[in-house]
């Protein structure tokens, strides 16, 4: 099985999860597409560390999903916040940083 | 054998991803997310990397996409908010999806990428065992290995800073600091006042709480202050 | 006393009466003022004295021309600066004049401006003006020369606005000073281009290379040197009135009478008279520009002739005849009669300012009113007066043997003398000289015979008249006396002591100013100026049968002058009738002609249109359209358009839209990838 395949997937994975963060807008949905990319990444990473023969690449999938977790925790903490002070759940509206 | 697993699962996987992005109500895209990284779990075992495989399972779906659910069952949220809405991003982002096909079917039609059609490393059993990569991760990743676990410890303590719940003083409530405050016995406003060990109360009725288990266990008194957000007033 | 000495006083004297007035300022009281400013042009007409016995002392063959420097100015490219004047015969001349005649009107200005209540201020003017004059005439290089220029010109504005609140008065201070800096452009060119050829500013070493730089092996070439004293001769002609560059010397009448006596009569303007006669070393080179000079002058004497036939105002036709004059001694000096060009000066200096302090006592008979068609019959009122302008009319006519009459024949003798094509000049000296007498005792016969005006009569009643009230006699506006304005006393030469010593002090210079230039018989003038000045340049010496027939010539048209102003002005106010000119219909048959010089030849109309037009529609079309249009909108509101349209397009990238931050993100992930996938 060359690693090809794994890449294609891989790359059709990110590319899914590109389109729905450009496309939701409750920031749950979005934290939700960017699992999607840090997986694909993560496949990537894997394959590849199976073509060289290097463990290196599980060590690195591993730290991936240490930083998706600490990630996660915080992002779901922002949106919990945002539901607890009644601030509208919608990317759209969180435009106060706007220049 | 391999071929066939992988065909039966990598499509599984894409199009567990599809429902993720497509599915309108959340409970349903996490569930989905769910399976796909439960195919892709399959898809690490199909490149030996078996321990990513099952701490992905462990973490990733059994703590993270819980964690998940329980804030989407808090949140709610039933379907993509509607109302008026920035400018949309369809368009864009159907281009920038097209684009990025594009450039797949180009390294994999064209030649650009040689390098992934040989033949890869061979066959190591040791490859992608516990052992290998405990080893990597406390020989040569050791700063890797203890950063993450900083990482870790920032976003706990971010994440319960997150979700504390913060009402501010009220009126009425305000707190002025006297020299009087000078003369106030010791352990004034403690937690250790609070629960009635110092400073008693003139004319209160103690109830004096013994530890139940262990020496020094700390009182698991509850005192209620009335409303029932989880917390503790302290006075 | 070397005389460079004394030169060296001759020049700090004026200057120390400056500094000395004006400091005090309002300080000085009553005649204070006056008695100041008049000794120290007095002690320097001394000194000048004692500079001519000094240089007479010396001997003729190069012992006269000398130069004396204070310190050296500047020295640099190779150049060298000095501040130096030049003490030679022609410089000792032009002192003399400059100090006497100013002496004498110094003293007039005494009485007449008795009552002004910027009293000090004039003479603090009047002093610098004769320190400016003298820096020039005594300057050794052409950077003095230009400095001494340049003072003359600002005190000649300074002067003619003297009264600064009349709005006439400043309007032709200005237009004279903006016409003399015309000039001073020419001459600073000119004094460029000679520095570039004969590398030196200084005159005696300019004159010694000229032969060299210019018709020798120098870089110069004939052409370079006519194109220089072309440029040089620019500033002479708009210093002294010549045509084109006239038109301010009619206006400068707006000043007081002792200022127009003393600048615009005998000395100012024959700055350029004098630039030309300094510069004749190099003149003999270029003989076009030494055409080019007398066809001018010739043209000046004869236009300026005509426009005085038609004047009314007194001073102006006194101020067309001081041009007249000057085109005279500027067609002299260029043709090459030296000589007789700088004895002309000198007699003009003399008859002319008489004339002028002349008119001042007449002017303040009439209570500030100068217009001719008011006077008439002041012969009994005031004889002092009438003899003085009868003196100076005379003279000015070229009647025997008065002054005017010897140096005006003396130019047209010499260039008789010469020959070709100077006959040109000649006939048209001698058509000026008729036209000069005609438009002179026209003045004297309308302003003093005849029954007498009401003024004449009050003054022979042995009253002084006095407006009821004050105003500009050109345009009738109401003013009042107080400073910047002419005061309220009049003072007349009959009745004021200083002005009856100046007036007469330069009726004897006029009559008996002739010795100085009797040909063939008496020429001190003529020895002393020769050697070193002029030397063997310049015109040869007419033969006397030239000599002869010129002053018969002179004589006789002189008086046929006269008589004909006899026959049309005199002899009708003499009888009471109107003047014949009218009478006769002398208007009615040449209509076209007298618009044409009442309308002084249309050239201010002229200059208008040409230059003065242009330059105030560009200065507004640059300010409405150019500067507000390309510079504004354009050039400033362009760059701050651009920046502000840019960051505003960049603006909309900050939205805080966070899909719109994500989108972003993607699409350069996707640049890059393609980037690379392309380099690959």
């Amino acid at each position: 099985m060359s690693i090809g395949w794994f890449l294609a997937v891989s790359a059709l994975i990110f590319i899914i999860g590109a389109a729905g963060l450009l496309t939701r807008r409750h920031p749950l949905m979005i934290l939700l597409c960017l699992e999607l990319m840090l997986n694909a990444g993560n496949l990537a990473i894997v394959a590849f560390a199976r073509m060289h023969g290097a463990a290196e690449g599980h060590v690195f999938a591993l730290v991936v999903m240490v930083v998706a977790a600490a990630e996660v925790a915080i992002g779901l903490g922002i949106v919990v916040a945002l539901y607890r002070n009644r601030v509208a759940v919608d990317a759209d509206e969180l435009r106060e940083l706007h220049g | 054998m391999a071929e066939l697993l992988f065909f039966i699962v990598g499509p599984l996987a894409v199009i567990a991803a599809v429902g993720t992005v497509a599915l309108r109500n959340p409970f349903f895209a996490v569930l989905s997310l769910v399976v796909h990284l439960l195919a892709l779990a399959m898809l690490f075992m199909l490149l030996q990397a078996q321990f990513v495989a099952v701490v992905q399972v462990l973490v990733y779906v059994g703590a993270v996409m819980v964690l998940y659910l329980f804030v989407t069952a808090y949140v709610g949220g039933d379907a993509d908010p509607r109302g008026g809405s920035g400018p949309s991003l369809r368009w864009l982002s159907y281009a920038i999806g097209a684009s990025l096909v594009v450039l797949l079917a180009i390294t994999f039609i064209g030649s650009g990428l040689q390098a992934i059609d040989t033949r890869g490393a061979p066959y190591d059993p040791e490859l992608g065992s516990p052992g290998q990569i405990g080893e990597l991760l406390l020989s040569r990743y050791l700063v890797v290995f203890e950063g993450s676990a900083l990482l870790l410890l920032v976003a706990t303590v971010g994440a319960v800073v997150l979700a504390r719940r913060r009402r501010g003083v009220l009126p009425g409530e305000d707190r002025t600091i006297s020299a009087l405050d000078l003369f106030a016995p010791t352990g004034t406003g403690s937690m250790r006042e609070g629960v009635g060990a110092i400073n008693p109360v003139p004319g209160a009725i103690r109830a004096r709480i013994t530890p139940q288990t262990g020496a020094a266990s700390p009182p698991s008194a509850e005192f209620d202050d009335g409303d029932d957000d989880g917390t503790e007033d302290r006075r | 006393m070397s005389p460079t000495f004394t030169a060296w006083t001759v020049l700090a004297l004026p200057l120390a009466g400056t500094i000395l007035l004006a400091l005090g300022g309002r300080g000085w009281r009553g005649v204070g003022a006056g008695i100041v400013g008049t000794a120290t042009i007095a002690l320097a007409f001394v000194f000048s004295v004692l500079t001519l016995i000094g240089l007479l002392d010396r001997d003729a063959e190069g012992g006269r021309q000398i130069a004396s420097s204070l310190w050296t100015y500047a020295s640099s490219g190779g150049v060298e600066v000095r501040m130096e004047i030049l003490v030679d015969p022609l410089s000792v001349i032009m002192l003399l004049v400059v100090t006497g005649v100013s002496t004498l009107i110094h003293l007039y200005s005494l009485a007449y401006m008795r009552g002004d209540e910027g009293y000090p201020r004039f003479f603090a003017y009047l002093n610098f003006f004769v320190f400016s004059m003298l820096l020039l005439v005594l300057a050794g290089n052409f950077f003095l020369l230009i400095a001494g220029w340049a003072f003359v010109g600002a005190a000649s504005y300074m002067l003619i606005s003297y009264w600064y609140r009349r709005t006439t008065a400043t309007a032709a201070g200005i237009k004279a000073f903006v016409i003399n800096v015309v000039g001073d452009v020419g001459l600073v060119l000119g004094a460029i281009l000679l520095l570039r050829h004969t590398g030196t500013v200084d005159f005696l070493e300019t004159f010694a290379a000229a032969e060299d730089t210019f018709a020798g092996s120098g870089s110069g070439s004939e052409g370079s040197l006519t194109v220089a004293l072309l440029l040089l001769m620019i500033g002479a002609f708009a210093k002294s009135a010549q045509l084109p560059l006239h038109t301010w010397l009619a206006d400068a009448m707006e000043g007081p009478t002792p200022v127009s006596s003393l600048i615009h009569a005998a000395t100012m303007v024959t700055a350029g008279v004098y630039l030309i006669a300094r510069l004749n070393p190099l003149m003999e080179l270029a003989p076009t520009a030494q055409v080019v000079g007398a066809v001018i002058g010739l043209l000046t004497l004869l236009v300026a002739g005509t426009i005085g036939l038609t004047q009314t105002d007194l001073k102006r036709v006194i101020a067309y005849s001081t041009m007249s004059q000057i085109g005279y001694m500027i067609m002299a000096v260029s043709a090459g009669a030296y000589v007789a060009g700088m004895f002309h000066l000198t007699t003009h200096a003399f008859f002319k300012a008489m004339l002028f302090m002349a008119a001042g006592s007449l002017i303040a008979a009439m209570a500030g009113e100068q217009s001719l068609d008011r006077m008439r019959g002041f012969r009994k009122a005031m004889p002092f007066t009438y003899g003085a302008f009868v003196i100076g009319g005379l003279a000015l006519a070229g009647v025997p043997p008065f002054s005017g009459f010897f140096s005006k024949d003396e130019i047209l003798a010499a260039m008789a003398g010469e020959g070709g094509w100077m006959w040109i000049l000649v006939i048209g000296g001698y058509l000026g000289a008729f036209l000069t007498a005609i438009y002179t005792w026209r003045m004297i016969f309308r302003a003093f015979w005849g029954p007498p005006c009401p003024e004449a009569q009050e003054l022979e009643d042995g009253r002084l008249y006095h407006a009821p009230d004050h105003r500009n006699p050109a345009t009738g506006e109401l003013e009042d006396t107080h400073v910047g304005f002419p005061g309220p006393e009049h003072h007349i030469a009959e009745r004021a002591l200083p002005m009856r010593i100046a007036m007469g002090g330069l009726a004897v210079l006029a009559s008996v100013g002739g010795l100085l230039g009797i040909p063939k018989v008496l020429t001190p003038m003529e020895d002393f100026l020769l050697d070193p000045v002029f030397a063997e340049r310049g015109l040869h010496h007419p033969s006397d049968t030239i000599i002869v027939v010129g002053m018969v010539v002179g004589t006789l048209i002189a008086v046929a002058g006269i008589y004909v102003a006899y026959v049309i002005w005199g002899r009708p106010a003499q009888e009471g009738r109107e003047s014949t000119a009218i009478s006769s219909g002398w208007q009615e048959r040449f209509p076209r002609l007298h618009r044409l010089f009442v309308n002084k030849w249309w050239f201010d109309e002229l200059i208008h249109a040409t230059i003065v037009a242009p330059a105030r529609w560009l200065g507004r079309f640059f300010h409405d359209t150019f500067d507000r249009l390309v510079v504004g909108a354009g050039l400033v509101g362009g760059t701050t358009g651009t920046v502000r349209g840019a960051s505003a397009l960049v603006r909309r990238m900050q939205s805080g839209y966070l899909r719109g931050y994500s989108a972003v993100l993607l699409a350069g992930l996707a640049a890059v990838l393609v980037y690379f996938l392309a380099q690959s």
